[in-house]
């Protein structure tokens, strides 16, 4: 995963829960296209829109707090968002979020600098965040959690390394 | 150097010598909880087109958060759930007549003293209250559980809460944690694990040990932490689980903790959590006398039998105020069939009160929501914005004593006034 990911930045604020994210009603679907109507629908549709049409979400400290629904990650993913980049994440969010494939980044001087609407650029291996031309650093993933990212979650992740292996154990 | 809870039990569930802060351990859960979601770990498993379970003995399945159904799509999603664990033999399947996964799993006897759970719930960290170490995670990874037997953690740092106790009059568990969370804000423990300490503790039910652990959550807890004791022998002992089935974990006097907190119980007035977020307390006196239109008391935070009892030794002889709705929906089965033979069942109804099936009721949505422009005071663990119904009604967050005078009044009511 050598490429830049990212785009167009929305931003939001601190302690962003996830009943804001993704709310409960929704739940009944784990289709992320369908969750993404939904994501951020208590904040009004001017969000939502704005949303749809970015591809980095900013966030201040505690980024995605409160229940432990997955859909917080994949209806963002079904919103065409690349990356999360936040000063801080609830444990929870930052786990759904590798675990479903979308890049969870910490890195509180970046998401400080973040523009609403303007551009943030992620290099992963290297761990630099790039905000309108300039650089930050975070430290970059550790190596079993880039192979859940480059496997594109940890479902795909087991379906591709782990099966195999227990089948073929198996003989 | 001495050692956490956190830290020993993680190095014996992965199996390893030393589990310091930091380290990522591949961790052996011994039981994997799900609730109404466990279709979702179905469904994945069928995306993976794999049959295989590590061990369907961990695996417990409780359909909670909407129940019975109301839709054919929820309907259906609970005759998967109950299908797959007829057809794969796992028995500790809960229908939707049980209640809130929580208290069914700890009243079955299932959550046990140095165990390892994890659950697709966030508020998992209420089994420190029988000195386990629980935890909330994704469905994905709970399936992943399901498949490998196994999930990666990172050893947490753990803050240590000594509470002071008795408390003043008038005050509860619940307003022990508002204030904690108030005080640390929603995310003053992320990462780490809540040891509560304290004179407080000594003593203190199992039903409120679980309220602590519980709304741990809310501070960004990985999990909570009460020290295993005679209250939870004895409480394990009433469910057919006696000492030799389990291990209990205790931390060390010189185990070293990230920082130590004290709440002073003695002088601790009510306190209120206002919209939309939990960290947002007051003192009561700070909002007495905001209008409501409906009570709840629920949730896995407070509806257990004890939390019941202290709503109806308030609200006994007395009326909800008019044009207000009480919602009383208890926690699981055995709670229901306890107040109704002990008569508290009768106190709530003759009050007023619309007591619903034990679940997750309002807390998670699942009737009770709001019109727009409303405001409940509710007994359960969050307020965000949306989470009953409208996103723009409002929910104030309470004890049951808050909540019992709160219902009488019709405004947001000092239960120290019903109090002798």
């Amino acid at each position: 995963m050598t490429e830049k990911i990212g785009g167009k930045v929305i931003k939001f604020g601190n302690n962003v829960n996830t009943d804001v994210i993704i709310p409960g009603r929704y739940l009944v679907s784990i289709d992320p296209l369908e969750l993404a109507k939904h994501a951020f629908e208590p904040l009004g549709l001017e969000v939502q829109k704005r949303l749809w049409a970015s591809q980095v979400v900013v966030g201040g400290s505690n980024f995605g707090c409160g229940s432990a629904r997955e859909q917080a990650a994949s209806s963002l993913i079904g919103a065409g968002i690349k990356a999360v980049i936040a000063k801080s994440f609830s444990r929870v969010f930052f786990r759904n979020c590798i675990n479903t494939g979308l890049p969870a980044v910490e890195c509180p001087e970046a998401a400080e600098a973040a523009l609403d609407g303007g551009e943030l650029w992620l290099d992963l291996d290297a761990g630099i965040a790039d905000v309108q031309g300039k650089n930050y650093r975070f430290a970059a993933f550790p190596e079993s959690l880039k192979q859940l990212l480059d496997a594109g979650g940890l479902i795909p992740y087991i379906a591709k390394y782990v099966l195999p292996q227990q089948r073929a154990a198996k003989g | 150097m001495g050692k956490t809870f956190a830290e020993k039990v993680l190095a014996r569930a992965a199996g390893v010598t030393e589990a310091t802060p930091g380290k990522v351990l591949d961790v052996f859960p011994d039981l994997y909880m799900s609730p109404m979601a466990s279709w979702r770990c179905i469904r994945t498993m069928e995306k993976l087109g794999t049959d295989q379970i590590y061990d369907v003995d961990r695996i417990a399945m409780v359909m909670d958060h909407i129940a019975p159904a109301q839709t054919t799509k929820t309907a259906d999603d609970q005759r998967v759930c109950r299908e797959y664990a007829a057809r794969k033999g796992i028995k500790k399947f809960y229908d939707v007549n049980a209640g809130i996964a929580h208290l069914v799993l700890s009243e079955e006897g299932h959550i046990r003293p140095g165990m390892v759970v994890i659950g697709s719930d966030s508020h998992t960290t209420i089994y420190g209250s029988l000195g386990a170490f629980g935890t909330g995670v994704g469905f994905s990874e709970l399936t992943a559980a399901w498949v490998t037997g196994k999930i990666w953690m990172k050893v947490p740092q753990s803050l240590k809460v000594v509470i002071e106790g008795p408390l003043a009059r008038g005050s509860s568990s619940k307003d022990v944690m508002l204030k904690l969370i108030g005080e640390l804000s929603a995310d003053g423990a992320t990462y780490m694990s809540v040891e509560f300490h304290g004179s407080y503790i000594e003593g203190l039910s199992v039903s409120d040990r679980m309220t602590l652990c519980n709304l741990a959550m809310e501070l960004g807890a990985k999990n909570g932490f009460v020290r295993p004791d005679e209250i939870t022998r004895s409480y394990l002992a009433g469910r057919g689980v006696a000492p030799d089935q389990y291990g209990e974990l205790h931390p060390d006097s010189d185990a070293v903790y990230v920082k130590s907190v004290t709440i002073d119980g003695r002088s601790l007035a009510p306190q209120i959590a206002c919209p939309h977020t939990v960290d947002n307390v007051k003192p009561i006196e700070q909002v007495v006398g905001t209008k409501v239109n409906q009570v709840f008391i629920g949730s896995c935070a407070n509806a257990k039998y004890e939390d019941l009892v202290e709503a109806a030794q308030i609200l006994k002889g007395r009326k909800v105020a008019s044009g207000v709705r009480l919602l009383v929906s208890p926690a699981s089965k055995e709670i229901v069939a306890r107040i109704v033979k002990d008569g508290t069942f009768s106190i709530l109804l003759e009050a007023g009160a619309l007591i619903t099936n034990p679940g997750c009721s309002a807390c998670a949505g699942d009737g009770g929501v709001m019109a727009d422009g409303e405001v409940t005071l509710s007994t359960a663990n969050r307020n965000f914005q949306g989470r009953m119904g409208s996103y723009k009604a409002e929910i104030y967050l309470g004890s049951p004593a808050v909540a019992a005078a709160t219902a009488i009044k019709g405004v947001i009511a000092d239960p120290r006034e019903f109090i002798k």
